[in-house]
């Protein structure tokens, strides 16, 4: 057992039964199947898939907020249904959850002092009032809430989706955890403001190491977030295709992955609009290599890297002879 | 925080909060003047306890507002005096009714599994039970003669009632994101039920709790117009009783005396109930201005 | 000649609120024109939706049109839409102007088979033969790809969440409509089906020769779908175009701060980032431009000065003092 992995799912299966006739007749739904994945500390891993495929299960299993059918979920090595008393309390501030929908994560009769002060006081982190308050405004500073002293005693309605979120992000920090599962944590903010809070998540990664299980059906989401990790694509409770997050979405394997990648709507309109070709090289807009300021200004030629093998780019200029595009290829 | 913001948040601001339903308003206002001639009338207007057989059953008059009863006795005096005891008995009972639905109800819901089963298997025993004839026979073999007595009885055989509507409302509150999070951060038991899911469920209670008292107030008189409740003091379920007794409901001269107690309580249970619908916006903060 | 079919004029939109009007949508002005489709593009509290559900006239109670004019132009003629009747109002929904909702997906009543649901709309419409409307579901079901003989005799929870909104799209086709307008048609679906949605309202304009009107806060369906876009803000458009200018050359600092927010898996990370602050009050609204508190160009003018649109290049509008400044969007 390396000690670099910190979650570990082995073979997990979660299965619901459903009653399907008043004389007792069950049906077993199969949520996730057969699972098993492991996160190293201080990594990414993306969790992408469709409605339904079973990627918040997944979450809610790593967080103990659910107990799987068979298999063991695992942190820092012990099973979490196995564990004693003192090891479980620990492994529950070690690892948290960021939930999807800002208006129904907040208690809505609590201010923003509340919400953040229970678990620094009930864990004895601080040990009076002003030194919760303290902790509190510090809290609210990390999260970009300044000055801090405006959002304190504030409810929760009377912030925005994208403050509240971040209310969501500081509460899950008050323990300093190790581990923080981000459940759609952005999908229902406006798209403006989104990038902002997955900043935040970024910064909490570089500064405090924390270890993120990213769920999320946005895979352009995914690539930024996650771009120096890994992604995991799931259907139907299983994964069907993991890797390096750059591997995987430019060279995508499973057919599964591949519709998904091809089917996500481009915010682009000349990919789907051929009667507009853009200046310069024709891929510039969605090449991953471009170079500003050359790719949308000169079309390239063809260039030969190697012995008969050409490439229209300019990436690949002045690695030697350049051809003449007419001759017969 | 100075005088005026302490003057404003304890009286205007409630008070905005529940004009904002008119009816509550009405309510709120009948309650509150019931309560004030039954509190602190007493004081003001005594009890006429003197024997006048010359003026028996009288009509309203300027001197009797209400006109005498069968013995000559004023009977608005008797209606200013008659619902503190009601009341309080009334208060009690559905303070009593309400604490054991609360934490039976949300202990019930929030535990799950076995301690659900069982509490909820006893509520429902308790409930199939006919509640008044019940309540008869009790008041039979015990000696009813402190009306805390009398308010025992009634709110332990009251809770089951809202136990189970109570632990509907849980159950539901229970499976919200903020309540999972409070899981996840591993707040404990009681701090999740008392602090995170009974606060969302303030008027829900208060309802409830208006609700027992109304009920209370029905068992009581109930029991009083039986005679199962030895005579203490005066009250207006006292008032039916001695009226029904003596047949004033035979004479048109006695229909006041029989008729005020009646309109009394039921004044009183209107505006009490009405009255809860101003109470989602005391409790919720997002009606709430200014801020 | 004028091709258009749809003309909004000065027109504001108000809610009644506790503590005050909400002003929702702030004297708008936009043209719709035959065959076209127009994206309306903001994030929430824009008054995209409001605009799209005044248009056909179903606001909420405590909504209200405090001026302006809804032009609709077919039959040769011109109606105000906002002065309509309830009585004119109902022969012109579904027949002239359809609507999908956002969220309609649970919109079907779930104890009610599909062709309940489709006779009963039918009948509230004035079409009570039964035979005739069971051919023209049966027609229009087909269109939108879907196997009307099951699709007909299913309860709504037996068919996917594509399969639900095709019906509603099949539905709002019923009549023949001129003009449809979608409110938020793919957001809550999964990305495989948004993308089947996606083609089957580029079949629709197609082959119906329909006019659009998309509400999104999701950019990639206006670069998808449409032909122009209008971007809102604060209940007012910003910048108004077609597609590939508002996308290339964008010439309003949110226009520019939407497109440079969204992260694309085929693009590289060319400079992405989030727009600071939150949306306005629409209650109480500051002076001059309403993107000021947010806007990276700001200048002190802004601050006084609410900028009107103005023509920047042909069929480009923008609201902005400072459109000259603004570079191209990459």
């Amino acid at each position: 057992m390396e000690d670099n992995v910190i979650v570990r799912l082995d073979h997990v299966s979660k299965f619901f039964t459903v009653r399907t006739s008043i004389f007792g007749g069950r049906k077993v739904a199969q949520v996730i199947g057969n699972l098993s994945l492991s996160i190293k500390r201080g990594g990414i891993l993306c969790l992408v898939g469709e409605s339904g495929c079973g990627k918040t299960t997944t979450g809610k299993l790593i967080v103990g907020l659910a107990r799987p059918t068979s298999g063991k979920v695992l942190f820092e090595g012990q099973d979490i249904w196995d564990m004693d008393g003192e090891s479980f309390r620990r492994y529950r501030k070690s690892v948290q959850i960021i939930h999807q929908d800002p208006y129904s994560s907040l208690n809505p009769m609590h201010r923003v002092y509340n919400i953040l002060s229970a678990p620094l006081l009930r864990h004895r982190i601080v040990k009076d009032k002003s030194e919760a308050e303290k902790k509190v405004l510090e809290l609210l500073e990390k999260v970009d809430l300044t000055p801090p002293e405006d959002f304190i005693y504030k409810h929760p309605h009377q912030l925005s989706g994208g403050q509240r979120q971040r209310v969501v992000i500081a509460r899950s920090l008050t323990l300093d955890p190790k581990f923080i599962v981000a459940d759609e944590a952005v999908s229902m903010l406006d798209v403006s403001i989104r990038l902002s809070i997955i900043d935040i998540l970024r910064r909490l990664k570089s500064e405090a190491n924390v270890t993120f299980l990213f769920i999320t059906h946005d895979l352009a989401m995914a690539k930024y977030f996650g771009w120096e990790g890994r992604i995991a694509v799931m259907y139907l409770g299983r994964i069907v295709e993991i890797g390096l997050t750059p591997r995987v979405i430019e060279n995508p394997l499973h057919p599964y992955t591949k519709a998904l990648l091809m089917a996500i709507p481009e915010a682009d309109p000349e990919i789907t609009n051929l009667l507009n070709l853009p200046p310069g090289c024709t891929f510039n807009p969605r090449c991953p290599f471009w170079i500003e300021g050359l790719c949308e200004k000169q079309e390239p030629s063809l260039f030969e890297p190697e012995k008969d093998h050409y490439v229209a780019c300019h990436l690949f200029k002045g690695n030697d002879r350049p051809t003449d595009r007419t001759s017969s290829i | 925080m100075s005088l005026k913001h302490i003057l404003k948040s304890i009286f205007i601001e409630p008070l905005a909060l529940i004009s904002r339903d008119k009816a509550g308003l009405i309510g709120f206002i009948i309650l509150v003047g019931i309560l004030f001639m039954s509190f602190i009338g007493p004081y003001f207007v005594k009890l006429d306890t003197e024997v006048k057989l010359d003026k028996i059953y009288q009509f309203p008059s300027r001197e009797h507002i209400l006109g005498t009863d069968n013995q000559g006795r004023d009977i608005f005096s008797q209606i200013v005096n008659g619902g503190k005891d009601v009341i309080i008995v009334a208060f009690l009972a559905g303070l009593i009714s309400t604490l054991i639905a609360v934490t039976l109800g949300s202990l019930s819901a929030y535990a799950g599994g076995i301690t659900d089963t069982i509490i909820m298997f006893i509520t429902e025993i308790i409930l199939t039970i006919p509640q008044f004839p019940l309540l008869a026979v009790l008041a039979a073999f015990i000696r009813l003669t402190n009306p805390t007595m009398l308010a025992l009885i009634i709110g332990f055989l009251g809770w089951p009632a809202l136990a189970r509507a109570i632990r509907a409302q849980v159950l539901s509150i229970r499976e919200r994101d903020y309540i999972e999070a409070a899981r996840v951060l591993d707040l404990g038991r009681a701090h999740i039920i008392f602090s995170e899911i009974l606060p969302n469920m303030l008027s829900y209670i208060v309802i409830s709790f208006i609700m027992a008292m109304t009920g209370a107030v029905y068992s009581q008189v109930g029991l009083i117009i039986l005679g199962l409740v030895p005579f203490y003091g005066h009250n207006w379920g006292l008032m039916i009783q001695l009226a029904w007794t003596r047949g004033a409901i035979f004479y048109k001269g006695s229909i006041f005396y029989i008729l005020s107690p009646i309109i009394a309580i039921a004044l009183f249970q209107w505006s009490a109930i009405t009255f809860t619908r101003s109470l989602e916006g005391i409790f919720n903060p997002r009606l709430r201005t200014g801020e | 000649m004028d091709t258009r079919i749809l003309s909004i004029e000065d027109l504001s939109i108000e809610y009644s609120n506790v503590r005050g009007k909400v002003k929702a949508v702030r004297d708008v002005k936009l043209d719709l024109y035959k065959g076209e489709n127009l994206a309306l593009i903001g994030e929430s509290g824009s008054g995209k939706t409001t605009l799209g559900t005044a248009i056909i006239r179903l606001l909420p109670h405590s909504g209200y049109i405090k001026k302006g004019k809804i032009i609709y132009m077919g039959n040769g003629k011109e109606y105000n839409i906002a002065q309509f009747s309830e009585t004119e109002l109902r022969q012109f929904r579904w027949k002239e102007i359809a609507m999908v909702f956002q969220s309609a997906l649970n919109s079907f009543n779930p104890v009610l088979k599909v062709w309940d649901q489709i006779f009963d709309t039918a009948k509230a419409h004035g079409l009570n033969n039964r035979a005739i409307v069971r051919e023209k579901a049966i027609d229009v079901l087909r269109f939108v790809q879907l196997d009307p003989e099951r699709v007909i005799n299913s309860y709504p929870h037996e068919l996917s969440g594509g399969m639900r909104q095709r019906v509603l799209i099949a539905l709002s086709l019923f009549l023949e409509p001129k003009i449809l307008i979608l409110d938020e048609p793919t957001t809550a679906l999964d990305i495989l089906t948004q993308r089947n949605i996606i083609e089957l309202l580029r079949i629709i304009k197609e082959d119906m020769g329909l006019s659009m009107i998309f509400i999104s806060h999701d950019l990639s369906l206006a670069a998808e779908l449409a032909d122009r876009v209008a971007t809102m803000y604060a209940g007012a458009i910003v910048e108004l175009g077609n597609v590939n200018d508002i996308f290339y050359h964008p010439r309003h600092p949110y226009t520019l701060g939407l497109i440079k927010a969204v992260p694309t898996v085929s693009s590289s990370f060319r400079e992405l980032y989030s727009i600071p602050g939150s949306p306005p009050d629409l209650i109480n609204f500051i002076p001059g431009c309403k993107f000021y508190p947010r806007c990276e160009y700001k200048i002190k003018d802004c601050e006084m000065t609410e900028p009107i649109l103005v023509e920047v290049e042909p069929r480009h509008f923008v609201a902005c003092l400072r459109y000259k400044e603004i570079a191209d969007g990459r």
